[in-house]
């Protein structure tokens, strides 16, 4: 790849966690949290993306971005208060912000009347108070010393020129993002005449010289009438990839008064208790001039927490490293095999009779528990917290609050739940499309919420949780919950459900997920685009995941997603028909049971239907089916596992016999051979062979005649 | 040196050659990524009948296709002294079962001729060139169209 690609790449990746950060960060101001710590992480968020866009001359976005940035930098000097009308509308400009990018990245057409618009609005909130002056830098200054009651002179900086004495040592990380010290020294000069002295003491001889090391450091002596903010701003772009140590030196007072230097130092201990006592004791020691100086100063510039807060963030970025996707998949792929070998290598030795050896069987034990652990740690690689996903979802919200004019807040519980990567992507659509429904059908309108004895807020709950090795996902809103007449009327209505269908509360509300239902009377253009639950259900059983909904009438309604934490394994069945060994994915599994005579009956020259608690439901032999054997087995002999397939039809499914229940490691058979019918993927068992994993969608399909063709491709 | 840049010039290749029944075969060596002995394979569903189903290859799904019967003789009954050429063509692996493999010969391309014109319509799809060494006829075969084709385009 172009290495410019690449760069721009990794910016994208940084803004989108950039724009995360953000909009956390905001949304937690909303609460009320507008501590230093959140406003500087907002700010430092937008700063970032205005950095990088600059350099990659995104003029729109860095046009937008400083607009936004400028507006915080008031809030973070509390120049502005964060307002609620003032957080909304900052809220709005991190939507605009995120699309910029998005546009930025993948092209396309944005509205600029949209970011101007924002921009409007952000100047204006940040440009009424800008009038006033900017007392509340100078207050912190001039407060302490009029508590004390000291002569102002002489304390007094002033507008004179000040010295500063900078100690630079570039990290090597600081090389290695293209910055470089020439330029920040020419920046330096621009500020004052400029001393620079390089230590070079540091740099060992050749055989010992390490190319990518930094060895070199430099003293500058700057004479400038700057204040030290401006000084420390040059070094705005390497903060934390260099030890840097400015200190203001004033060279006309200091050297003629070190008693004075205690001045300073007490007054940035804004609660020292006796002053005077303080000062006296601090006189009586040694007093080391420079010193105690440079602290006062830094204390008071506002840039102080920012620099900690970096000295944080560089050691946040230490601890991770961007690794290429595929180099995980093909770790995760050898730790398959890892465990696939080691359960062969156990039955192995069972068959062997070495099982009465202790130490063998320790040994193996041993080497399971290993192999389970590093396959675990493997995988957790691929996990990735929900957060970003559940993040993207506060924006939805607020577009369709904004659009159906209902007031909505999102509450979202357990963002730090993992999940594979894969399945965090194929459900941001899925998740999007539930939380749009949520809040178009199930929450009420104000009025018709406080007429209910409701506040007038709806809330809309996001949760995310693990349960018994998978995470289960809920949906869950304050609204009017489900309807369950009119959702009957709708379907038969429209020919899904015969008229004089007799269902259960629960069958009813699965009606919501048959293709072609949907409740909106009027189609909005929210939620009811055709794109239907059914194809919500679809997706998530894609993932080997299931939905189910739960409602209260005049409470809500819950959806609650379970997914599999990875994609890699499955948890499966093994079923042996007509001697062949097949997984059944165990989501795809209702019941198994065991066909007594008189519940099998023939329907037409070719069919057979199982009487299951008064229904029927069609019995299909999977190994006739799959062509393992020319004639029906006898159902009696058998087992049937009652599925559900997509569109909830139920089917049961007809096997020899149940062997065990394990998770199984998903192998691709469209890799070497090609799409199998009936066949979602291929596994390898302990004994080495390999047992084919049954695609139950494709085998019912298959079997009412239509033709197949299953999105259930569990490994492409 | 002549004889190097005439052998050069004419770009010798290594063929594997194999036994099908009484008549031999062979393939370019530099396809073949191993030959290992015979284990019982999975079968696949509706998969045509020279297919003879799937094996574990550490860890790779291989499809194994019964060359014999890909090439209209009788179906083997595989033992254990068959072998698997495990062999690669395009992206995908596959393993050949044939009865037993018995040499490695050397051959200059220009000595590869085509395919006699014969009634037998699996001759005609699968053999590229015959050759000839010593008193014997080696036929060469065609890898890519050994596999199924709605699956080769599927894949």
């Amino acid at each position: 790849m172009d290495p410019m690609q690449a760069i721009r790449e990794t910016f994208f990746q940084e803004c989108e966690e950039q724009l995360g950060e953000l909009e956390t960060g905001l949304l937690s101001m909303q609460e009320g949290a507008a501590d230093d710590e959140t406003v500087n992480a907002v700010f430092r968020a937008v700063h970032s993306i205005k950095g990088g866009a600059g350099a990659f001359k995104l003029d729109r976005l860095v046009k937008f971005a400083h607009v936004f940035e400028t507006t915080l930098d008031k809030i973070r000097t509390g120049q502005l208060a964060p307002a609620p009308a003032l957080m909304k509308t900052m809220l709005r400009a991190a939507d605009v912000l995120a699309d910029l990018v998005a546009v930025s990245r993948d092209g396309g057409a944005f509205d600029d009347n949209r970011s101007n618009e924002l921009i409007a609005e952000l100047s204006g909130h940040s440009g009424a108070p800008q009038a006033e002056p900017q007392a509340s830098e100078e207050m912190p200054e001039a407060n302490p010393f009029a508590a004390l009651g000291w002569e102002p002179v002489t304390l007094e900086i002033g507008p004179e020129l000040k010295e500063y004495v900078i100690g630079f040592r570039p990290k090597p990380e600081l090389y290695a993002k293209g910055n470089e010290t020439t330029r920040l020294m020419r920046e330096l000069s621009r500020l004052g005449s400029l001393s620079v002295h390089c230590e070079i003491a540091d740099v060992p001889l050749l055989a010992n010289l390490e190319p990518e090391q930094s060895y070199l450091s430099w003293r500058a002596t700057l004479r400038s009438d700057q204040d030290l903010a401006t000084v420390q701003a040059v070094f705005e772009f390497v903060d934390g990839d260099c030890h840097l140590d400015i200190e203001a030196v004033d060279s006309t007072h200091l050297p003629e008064l070190p008693a004075l230097e205690i001045a300073p130092e007490v007054e940035a201990e804004e609660s020292a208790p006796d002053p005077v006592a303080e000062a006296k004791v601090a006189a009586s020691a040694t007093p080391e001039p420079p010193k105690t100086v440079a602290s006062a100063p830094e204390t008071r510039a506002p840039r102080e927490p920012a620099k900690a807060e970096a000295g944080g963030a560089g050691a946040a970025a230490q601890n991770t490293i961007r690794v290429d996707l595929d180099r995980v998949d093909r770790l995760i792929n050898l730790v398959g095999e890892l465990v696939i070998n080691q359960a062969m290598l156990t039955q192995r030795v069972l068959e062997a009779g070495a099982v009465k050896n202790a130490s063998i069987s320790t040994g193996l034990e041993d080497l399971e528990h290993l192999t389970r652990d590093i396959q675990e740690s493997v995988m957790a690689i691929r996990a990735q917290p929900v957060r970003p996903l559940f993040q993207r979802m506060s924006r939805i919200v607020r577009e369709i609050a904004d659009a159906t004019g209902k007031n909505v807040r999102l509450k979202t519980e357990g963002e730090g739940a993992e999940v594979d990567r894969t399945v965090i992507e194929r459900l941001a659509d899925p998740l999007t499309h539930m939380i749009r429904n949520a809040v178009d059908h199930g929450l009420e309108r104000p009025e018709a919420r406080i007429a209910a004895g409701k506040p007038p807020q709806g809330e809309v709950r996001l949760s995310a949780a693990h349960r018994s090795g998978r995470v289960v996902i809920e949906i869950a809103d304050d609204g009017r919950g489900i309807d369950r007449s009119k959702v009957k009327a709708i379907a038969i209505k429209k020919g899904l459900i015969p008229a004089d269908a007799l269902l259960s509360d629960v069958e009813i509300d699965n009606l919501l997920f048959l293709p072609g239902f949907s409740t909106a009377e009027t189609v909005s253009n929210i939620s009811g685009r055709g794109v239907g639950m059914d194809v919500v259900k679809r997706s998530i059983q894609a993932l080997g995941g299931r939905i189910s909904i739960t409602t209260r009438v005049g409470h809500g309604s819950t959806f609650s997603l379970s997914l599999p934490l990875t994609l890699a394994v499955l948890d499966g069945m093994v079923v042996k028909v007509a001697d062949q060994t097949l997984v059944v994915p165990l989501n795809a599994i209702l019941e198994t049971m065991k066909p007594k005579s008189g519940e099998v009956y023939g329907l037409g020259p070719d069919s057979q239907v199982i009487g299951i608690r008064g229904g029927f439901t069609p019995l299909i032999d999977v190994g006739y089916e799959l062509g393992f054997r020319a004639h029906r087995a006898d159902p009696m002999s058998g087992v049937t596992l009652l599925i559900e397939t997509e569109g909830g039809m139920r089917s049961a499914l007809m096997v020899d016999a149940i062997q065990d229940q394990r998770q199984v490691v998903i192998k691709s058979l469209e890799a070497n051979y090609g799409h199998v019918d009936g066949i979602a993927a291929a596994t390898i068992l302990g004994d080495g062979r390999i047992a084919l994993i049954l695609d139950t969608d494709a085998v019912v399909h298959r079997s009412s005649g239509r033709s197949a063709s299953s999105e259930m491709l569990l490994a492409g | 040196m002549v004889e190097i840049e005439s052998r050069a010039n004419a770009g010798a290749r290594e063929y594997i050659t194999f036994r099908i029944g009484s008549q031999y075969y062979c393939i370019d060596i530099m396809s073949v990524r191993e030959i290992r002995g015979w284990t019982p394979a999975t079968r696949l569903p509706r998969a045509p009948g020279y297919v003879r189903g799937v094996i574990n290859l550490r860890g790779v799904v291989l499809p194994i296709i019964d060359l014999a019967d890909r090439l209209g003789f009788t179906p083997t009954e595989p033992t254990a002294r068959h072998v698997i050429i495990v062999a690669q063509t395009g992206k995908q692996v596959v393993g050949l079962l044939v009865d037993a493999v018995s040499d490695i010969i050397d051959m200059a391309a220009d000595k590869v001729q085509p395919t006699p014109d014969v009634g037998s319509e699996a001759a005609r799809a699968f053999v590229v060139g015959v050759m000839a060494i010593e008193d014997r006829m080696i036929s060469l075969i065609a890898l890519e169209s050994l596999m199924p084709a709605q699956v080769g385009e599927a894949a």
